[in-house]
């Protein structure tokens, strides 16, 4: 069997008294959208934060693809085949939606140290962002600066960014957050065919679009793992019922 | 589909720039036979200045209106790059080494890409430990390292201490008559247009958008897999070298040196050329040194009160002209009859 392309084990974070992430062990494997549910303040945000590197944790290890990776900072993960989408956009704001996508295959190339070499007039990296735009709906938007763009579309050219980054592994922070029903549909649609280019952890409070995607689903309350199981298992949880699902019976 | 404009956020697209930029140059080559004939020979040296100043603001602006990082220790690196010009013509001329080991120069061949690389070597001591820190720290703590340079070379007694360093003769470039001002001012003139040039360029490399997008957005950038403290310790060594060599020909026009280059109201005034030019452009800075040098002589030949006028200027270009003198010049352009856009 192949390794998992995420492996999380016994991963601990604390705040002072606070355990925020408390021995978590979760595994994304390749091919596969795997949800990381959980209530308010369970400690979603902390765990992304250490998995892409912005934060140490205390104990514990997290691998990619076989290569452990706790030690290396946040960048070195991006440059392993890391990409990570965040809960309130981070864009380049005064740049077009076409310059924010050239920025990331420009970074992905790693030739970045480069100081003669004109890339705004390089019409190769124009071309190639442009495919990566083809399809996304955001194609006749190239030209537009991202502060001018709507939330949703925000939230869809973050998407397009991370996957220029050729990534292996997804990391999805919240991606519905805000998103009208529609716009929804069109993320859900969207991630759904992704599945064969890179695997997903995909943290969520969107329920409809957690069971529509999700291979595999785990609960977290109070930084801790309660369960992780196939999602039709987790709706049909007592403990998970109890913990989350039963709070607004939103599912 | 083709024409979307890519360089949005940078320079403006096309070539008109690139023209307007040559215009330019062109009516600085032709300056100082006009100001001779016009009767105002002091221009030349006036517009001498303005170059060497824009050369220095320029460089402040690539790490602060580029990098995001507000310097407030430039002026020492200005220093540095004269001092470095200083001390090698007085070692020359007292045929002397320098700590014993350096022979001194008064070739320009070899005092500038001197100064150049000592203000680097400063900025990148400087820089590896300033940027750890950031907003306002990073200004206190650029302004600390000013003044250390500052009082180290009021101390130093061997290179003149407070009095500063006279340097008798502008340095020596091969086949040119150094002495003749205006053949000074030919040479700045040409520096600054290869500084513009390369600076132009540097902007729109790979190495310049990572830069920019520091700036606009940090995590961001760490998310595409960059690593924010070398790209602005390199982009920090290289601010500092652009005002070494800013400092260097200043040593060469003025033919002094004193600690007052690297003072910490120098800092502030190479600050105030950026902000008035306009911030984050290319060619704001040199339009902002030109703005402070011309009003510092009118205003100064009215009253010694003159930096009022200047404050009142500064807080209108601040408060109202978004963008600089630069943005303002842009503007009134748009407004001629028969312009386009």
């Amino acid at each position: 069997m192949t390794a998992p392309l995420l492996q999380v084990t016994g991963l601990v974070k604390r705040f002072g008294g606070l355990t925020a992430t408390d021995h978590v062990t979760l595994d994304v494997v390749p091919g596969e959208i795997h949800a990381l549910i959980g209530p308010n303040g369970a400690g979603k945000s902390t765990l992304i934060n250490q998995l892409c590197g912005e934060l140490a944790p205390d104990e514990g290890s997290i691998a990619i693809d076989g290569a452990e990776v706790t030690a290396l900072s946040a960048p070195e993960r991006a440059r392993m085949g890391l990409a990570r989408t965040f809960q309130v956009t981070c864009l380049l704001d005064e740049e077009t939606v076409l310059w924010n996508v050239a920025m990331a295959l420009d970074v992905g190339r790693g030739h970045s140290f480069r100081f003669w070499r004109d890339i705004r007039r390089d019409e190769s990296l124009t071309a190639e962002a442009r495919r990566a735009l083809a399809g996304t709906g955001l194609e006749g938007r190239a030209g537009v600066t991202v502060s001018e763009l709507s939330h949703g579309e925000r939230k869809q050219l973050e998407l397009v960014t991370a996957l220029a980054q050729q990534p292996r592994l997804l990391l999805l922070d919240e991606p519905m957050a805000g998103l009208g029903h529609v716009e929804s549909q069109a993320m859900i649609g969207m991630l759904a065919g992704l599945k064969s280019r890179c695997g997903m952890l995909l943290v969520e409070h969107d329920m409809d679009a957690v069971f529509a995607l999700a291979d595999r689903v785990s609960v977290l309350v109070y930084g801790r793992i309660i369960a992780t199981d196939l999602p039709g298992a987790i709706r049909e949880n007592p403990a998970v019922r109890e913990a989350y699902l039963g709070e607004g019976e939103e599912a | 589909m083709a024409d979307i404009d890519l360089t949005h956020g940078a320079q403006a697209p096309g070539r008109a720039p690139l023209l307007r930029a040559l215009a330019a140059l062109v009516v600085l080559a032709a300056l100082p036979t006009l100001a001779s004939a016009l009767g105002y020979p002091a221009l030349t040296s006036l517009v001498t200045r303005i170059l060497i100043y824009g050369i220095a603001a320029a460089s402040l602006n690539f790490i602060l209106g580029y990098g995001g990082l507000v310097s407030f220790g430039h002026a020492a690196f200005f220093g540095i790059g004269g001092y470095v010009v200083g001390i090698l013509y007085q070692n020359y001329s007292d045929e002397t080494l320098f700590l014993g080991l350096v022979p001194g120069s008064n070739q320009m061949l070899i005092t500038l890409p001197a100064a150049v690389l000592v203000a680097g070597a400063f900025a990148a001591v400087i820089g590896a430990l300033s940027l750890r820190t950031g907003g306002v720290q990073f200004i206190m703590i650029t302004l600390a390292f000013a003044q250390m340079l500052f009082f180290l070379f009021v101390s130093l007694k061997a290179y003149g201490g407070d009095d500063g360093l006279i340097i008798r003769r502008t340095n020596e470039l091969p086949g040119l008559n150094m002495r003749d001002k205006e053949v000074v001012y030919y040479v700045c003139l040409g520096i600054a247009a290869l500084f513009f040039a390369g600076l132009a360029r540097l902007i729109r490399s790979p190495f310049g958008n990572v830069l920019n997008g520091l700036r606009q957005n940090e995590r961001r950038m760490v998310a595409l897999g960059v690593a924010p403290y070398r790209y602005r310790l390199v982009a920090f060594v290289l601010s500092g070298m652009g005002a070494g060599l800013a400092g260097a020909l200043m040593a060469n026009f003025l033919r002094f040196v004193s600690p007052d280059m690297m003072h910490w109201t120098k800092s502030g005034e190479l600050l105030i050329m950026v902000i008035l030019g306009g911030v984050g452009t290319l060619f704001g800075p040199l339009i902002g040194a030109a703005a402070y040098l011309v009003l510092e002589t009118l205003l100064a030949s009215w009253t010694e009160y003159w930096q009022l006028g200047l404050g009142l200027v500064l807080l209108f270009v601040v408060m109202r002209a978004r963008g600089g003198v630069r943005a303002l010049i842009v503007a009134l352009g748009a407004l001629l009859p028969g312009r386009q856009k």
